[in-house]
């Protein structure tokens, strides 16, 4: 049984925040074309739950670009 | 990028061109992270403008018109109009001795111009087959999702005003 190489086990947690990220990207996208086409069907009251979520969503995926940032730095010593 | 991470001693050119091959990986998948970041602070910058849109939207001031005057038009006849802005036309029917109704002429679905359908009593849109009530507008069949938005009417001496847009997002 081999285990697996530091720099391996720093691309997997890296791998598995860059989905995450793409799952609440996507998420994100639908919100837009859901927001936009309720305002423009006349429901403005839609606009702010759905910029909050969607401030919620771009934090979320800030906080995932830091956690890579991080493993990179830690992992390649920069 | 020192609020990321921390302060390197080596020069940033050599952290964004590893030289060493197995680094690339890393740089690679940093830098589409940063992508994918901008373009989630994208979808909220729109979702921001869509917010600030909604707040200094107000409600419009409708004029009031005259669109026809009283017996101008045959019963089952239409007439075609422009309410509120020469760019949005509308269809007024009459549907009796005595009354009228008028709608938007625009199709919910895709804008085409919808016509009245004597024979069925109903306004109908000829590019997808759309159907719409002539009592209040709402959607029979078709692809529409919502109803065509009303011009409401008032009747004045012989004349019959346009006051303004009632539903459809009006």
């Amino acid at each position: 049984m081999t285990t697996d190489p530091p720099q391996n086990r720093g691309l997997t947690a890296i791998d598995g925040a860059m989905a995450l990220i793409v799952i609440l990207l996507i998420v994100q996208i639908w919100l837009l074309s859901a927001t936009l086409e309720s305002y423009l069907a006349g429901h403005p009251e839609a606009a702010l739950p759905g910029a909050i979520i969607s401030g919620i969503l771009f934090a979320a995926c800030l906080g995932l670009y830091r956690f890579v940032d991080r493993i990179d730095s830690e992992v390649r010593g920069g | 990028m020192g609020w990321f991470r921390k302060p390197s001693s080596t020069p940033l050119w050599r952290d964004e061109f590893s030289v060493h091959t197995a680094d690339e990986r890393y740089v690679n998948r940093r830098q589409f992270t940063k992508f994918l970041t901008l373009t989630s602070f994208g979808m909220l910058v729109g979702n921001a403008w869509i917010l600030a849109k909604s707040a200094i939207r107000r409600a419009p001031a409708y004029p009031r018109m005259t669109v026809a005057v009283a017996g101008e038009i045959a019963v089952g006849s239409v007439k075609i109009f422009a309410y509120p802005t020469p760019d949005d036309p509308c269809i007024l029917v009459r549907t009796g001795d005595d009354s009228y109704v008028a709608y938007s002429q625009k199709c919910t679905h895709l804008s085409c111009a919808v016509y009245y359908e004597k024979e069925q009593n109903r306004l109908e849109c000829p590019c997808h087959q759309g159907f719409f009530s002539i009592t209040d507008g709402a959607v029979l069949q078709g692809p529409p999702q919502r109803a065509l938005p009303r011009v409401a009417l008032e009747r004045k001496n012989n004349q019959l005003n346009a006051i303004r847009m009632e539903g459809g997002g009006a």
